[in-house]
């Protein structure tokens, strides 16, 4: 069911730029588990998108099915949303950003959705360079039928129906390989880490894909599971720290020589990047992808903007497609005419 | 041996082998024949291979105007020694059989009630030209010279095409109007011509065009205003989405920017195609999809989300031989009844089926209106036959005054006018709601899309009653939309006979000639021809007011037949089978033939 939320505010609620309160921001009451992360990345989703006064109707969130796919409606009430079929969300929101170029769009989904049955879309999305926030809410397990262990799942991780045998789907090194030019991975426990990554990829221009480990707490929350909250606050190893700094907010914060680097995004918005780990460099493919395997070979979970290739092309760009939305042409733009057509038909005799 | 002697009747076939350039060869033959003022129709009969494979073309030259197949080959063109013995085999009794007798003819090909006219075609090639392509491309034009000689066809047409055809690499058009005199001096020298079989010119075609379907549908799209297409290469829909991209090329480019007005995405699959297509649609560009049978099967979940959460679609279906992979090249009428219920659930869609060129423009243009006046799916419903080959047609026309219907669509003005937005509300009391465009207004008229159940909110329900509810008023736009499609097209005034045919899309012209053979039989029929499902009133009456109805279709399971039954609950007994469903175009012989054995009975 969807449970109405009560309107009243509480008149010192504080506004944004547009005058919104975060409220504005939220959706429905969730229905998902207590506890489950999935609502904590919407509680993020939320907080970035009120931070950075983002007019609600000019964001569309769209997902597939499974708990992940369920949240858009637990947050941007005053947004459209989508709901689509199992793993095809990425085609979705390809036709729907066709339609509309000016419009922000959030796609969410899960490990099962992306990583199995729309691997396919997931895939192709990235390689057209889609403009899209693309969330995987990543529990390594298949929620809504009981938790099953899903392609993101861990080999010799435990979950409630026992140890996964198969190879585990690595969202973010797969993003990298076919050419995604924002990809960050982060826990849904970290909202520190998660708002400024969320607000980087809106303010990011291409596909930014964002792979959030978020722990089950029904199915995959048990000891011997490398996705449940224990173990990920454990293994977890940070890359860096984003700051994210509005287009119209000055850079003041000063870091050490060294160890940041400031990079300016497609709407003017800052990312200041804080290096920890000293032969890493989110510019630099080569070093990210030695940096994940190194990670990988000792358990940690590499978390933060893993990746970014800013003032790239994206779909609308490599189409080729005019600055007008292409919905908001009429008969007058779209249709040729009778003299035309009477052309035509003499080239056809 | 009497040799078939016929003026402005009579078919040509040709056979060739793929990929080596003879189908414009062909093609200006048939437009030749067009423009000498005969009415034609050309068949394709084609491999699903690139090169090397035996195809065939047919042209069917009518001075009465019947543009169906006719079976019975007058005169075979043969370039192909891989299929020579079946070549020679399918030519009528005093028929005629023009072949390249560079090589002396086996024996046992000889037959002695045709009439073998030989023309050394690789030889000429090989005097005169020495660049092997050459040789290849010129033997194509020195057959066609030879025919044009046969058969009295004038030569200052074939001048014109070919002008035409090399209007822009000029240098091509004395060497292919050379080749075309090579063979036109070899029959002069050694033979009597013109044949007993043979044309005149005439003044039959009007202002006609030739055009084949899936380039109607193609422009079509765009004059209907879509922006979006994405699409999946199949066999024989590919060349829809193609025509709409380059009639876009040529149309909808902005003049200031050199930007494009429409988008081609080449998805990775056809449930890419669909899902692209759809999410266009929700967003509010006018988007569609094109496929065939195949990725009807695969688009079925998607053809169910779009029913159910109403979104505007436009799918067109070039359907082919199924099931399975079937025969990828040839044509059926056989995805009807997978689309009118695809997907799980209960789930109905509205078809269209055009039978002509003309009306594969306008109903695929109308779809984009349609979709959007009831906001579900729409499936434009041709097959390999209207879609890859060209036909006769009346021209395209447009009106100037026409403006889009964009259905109900409320704007931000409508929003802050009516309160509290119910997007599966049915206001108008027609089963069509209201939606709204993301993007509109900052604080109203959102809504959640879903394949879930729903309120009239758009609230995530599980109640039985909301539900229900809303299944109900999902048939009462059924109901709306049953008087909105195209209605069907009668050929007599009033009912005039007690039996009567239905029939629809590529059947249509052979259909017609049947009635017209079968009147000479003393059998008269009344003749109704389908344009859409649902069906309107005015079908239910057609079947009503007949004791017996033949539905004529291309399919083995007499699918539309049992649209009908389920549909408007006719009594099974009344409507009486005619089925052709080998894959090639059905013949006014073959319904002729099996209504005539039905009257025996």
């Amino acid at each position: 069911m969807t449970y109405v939320k009560p309107a009243f505010r509480h008149p010192a609620l504080s506004q944004n730029d547009l005058g919104f309160t975060k409220k504005d921001y939220e959706g429905a009451l969730s229905t998902l588990c207590g506890g489950c992360g999935h609502d904590s990345i919407s509680g993020a989703i939320t907080e970035a998108c009120f931070e950075m006064s983002i007019a609600p109707h000019r964001l569309a969130k769209l997902s597939g099915i499974g708990c992940s796919s369920k949240t858009p409606t637990y947050f941007l009430g005053n947004s459209h949303g989508f709901n689509s079929v199992h793993g095809r969300m990425p085609s979705v929101a390809t036709g729907a950003s066709l339609a509309n170029r000016d419009l922000i769009y959030l796609g969410v989904s899960g490990d099962g959705d992306s990583a199995s049955i729309g691997m396919g879309q997931f895939v192709h999305a990235i390689r057209r360079h889609l403009n899209v926030v693309y969330i995987v809410m990543n529990n390594g397990c298949y929620g809504l039928t009981k938790g099953q262990d899903s392609a993101t799942a861990d080999i010799g991780s435990i979950s409630k129906n026992g140890m996964n045998h198969f190879q585990a789907i690595d969202l973010a090194a797969m993003a990298l390989e076919l050419g995604a030019t924002f990809v960050a991975r982060s826990f849904s426990g970290d909202k520190t880490q998660l708002v400024p990554l969320i607000k980087a990829a809106i303010s990011h221009h291409g596909f930014a894909l964002i792979d959030v480990i978020s722990p089950c707490v029904t199915f995959n929350n048990n000891t011997g599971s490398t996705k449940a909250y224990d173990y990920v606050r454990e293994h977890i190893t940070t890359a860096e720290v984003v700051d994210y700094v509005p287009p119209s907010e000055e850079i003041t914060m000063g870091y050490a020589e060294g160890s940041s680097a400031e990079l300016t995004l497609h709407d003017g918005s800052h990312l200041s990047l804080h290096k920890l780990a000293p032969d890493f460099d989110p510019r630099d493919k080569l070093s990210v992808v030695q940096r994940i395997y190194e990670a990988r070979a000792k358990k940690e979970i590499l978390t933060g903007l893993l990746y970014i290739e800013p003032g790239t092309p994206d779909l609308h760009d490599l189409v080729g497609t005019i600055s007008t939305p292409l919905n908001q042409l009429g008969t007058a733009d779209l249709c040729p005419g009778n003299d035309v057509l009477s052309e035509i038909n003499r080239g056809l005799r | 041996m009497r040799s078939i002697a016929a003026i402005n009747d009579f078919v040509v076939r040709f056979a060739n082998v793929n990929g080596t350039g003879s189908a414009s060869a062909n093609n200006m033959f048939a437009k030749a024949v067009f423009r000498m003022g005969i009415p034609f129709s050309a068949k394709n009969i084609f491999p699903s291979n690139i090169q090397g494979l035996p195809t065939w073309y047919e042209v069917r030259i009518s001075e009465k105007g019947y543009l169906g197949r006719r079976d019975g080959i007058d005169l075979m063109v043969s370039v192909n020694p891989q299929s020579l013995p079946q070549d020679v085999k399918s030519v009528s009794p005093g028929g005629y059989f023009v072949y390249d007798s560079t090589k002396i003819l086996y024996q046992e090909l000889v037959r002695d009630d045709i009439t073998y006219i030989g023309v050394p075609m690789m030889e000429i090639c090989m005097r005169e030209y020495s660049d092997p392509r050459q040789r290849q491309l010129f033997k194509n034009m020195i057959y066609v010279g030879a025919l044009s000689q046969l058969l009295n066809m004038d030569f200052e047409v074939f001048k014109g095409i070919i002008a035409d055809e090399f209007k822009k690499r000029e240098k091509l058009i004395a060497p292919n109007i050379h080749a075309m005199e090579l063979g036109r001096n070899y029959i002069a020298e050694h033979y009597d011509y013109p044949l007993p079989l043979r044309m005149e010119t005439r003044d039959l075609v009007g202002d006609s065009i030739i055009m084949d379907g899936n380039s109607a549908c193609g422009l079509g799209a765009v004059y209907g205003g879509a922006t979006v297409a994405a699409w999946y290469p199949i066999t024989p829909s590919t060349s829809l989405v193609q025509a709409f991209e380059k009639y876009a090329n040529r149309l909808r480019i902005d003049p200031e920017s050199g930007k494009k007005k429409f988008a081609v995405v080449q998805a990775e699959d056809e449930l890419a195609a669909i899902g692209m297509a759809i999410g266009a649609n929700w967003n509010g560009a006018r988007a569609f999809t094109a496929t065939s049978g195949p990725g009807i099967s695969l688009m079925n979940e998607f053809l169910g989300l779009a029913y159910f959460a109403e979104i505007p679609l436009v799918l067109t279906d070039v359907q082919r031989t199924g099931p399975s992979t079937g025969m990828p090249t040839r044509t059926q009428q056989s995805d009807i009844l997978l689309s009118a219920y695809a997907s799980h659930g209960d789930t109905k869609h509205i078809l269209l089926f055009p039978a002509n060129p003309k009306e594969c423009f306008e109903i695929q243009a109308l779809s984009f209106d349609l979709a959007e006046r009831l906001q579900t799916p729409i499936i434009v419903m041709i097959d390999l036959d209207l879609g890859m080959n060209e036909h006769m047609s009346p021209p395209l026309q447009w009106d100037d005054s026409r403006q889009y219907d964009r259905g109900k669509v409320y704007n931000a003005e409508d929003l802050d006018r009516i309160g509290m937005f119910g997007r599966y509300l049915d206001s108008d009391g027609d089963g069509i709601p209201y939606r709204t465009i993301p993007g509109t207004h900052p604080t109203k008229g959102s809504f959640f899309t879903r394949g879930t159940s729903r309120d009239e909110y758009a609230r995530y329900t599980e109640e039985g009653a909301a539900y229900v509810r809303n299944m109900e008023r999902l048939v009462k736009k059924w109901n709306t939309a049953k008087e909105v499609v195209p209605q069907p097209e009668f050929y007599q005034d009033g009912n005039q006979s007690k039996d009567g045919v239905i029939f629809f899309g590529t059947s249509t012209d052979s259909a017609l000639e049947a009635l017209d053979l079968l009147k000479e039989d003393g059998v008269n029929l009344d003749a109704m021809r389908l344009l859409s499902f649902p069906f309107s009133q005015k079908v239910a009456d057609f079947i009503q007011n007949h004791e017996r109805i033949f539905v004529i279709e291309q399919n083995r399971d007499a699918q539309m037949r049992s649209l009908l039954i389920n549909e408007l609950e006719t009594n099974p007994a009344k409507l009486i089978r005619v089925l052709n469903y080998d894959g090639m175009p059905i013949t006014a012989a073959y319904i002729r033939g099996q209504i005539l054995n039905l009257y025996k009975i």
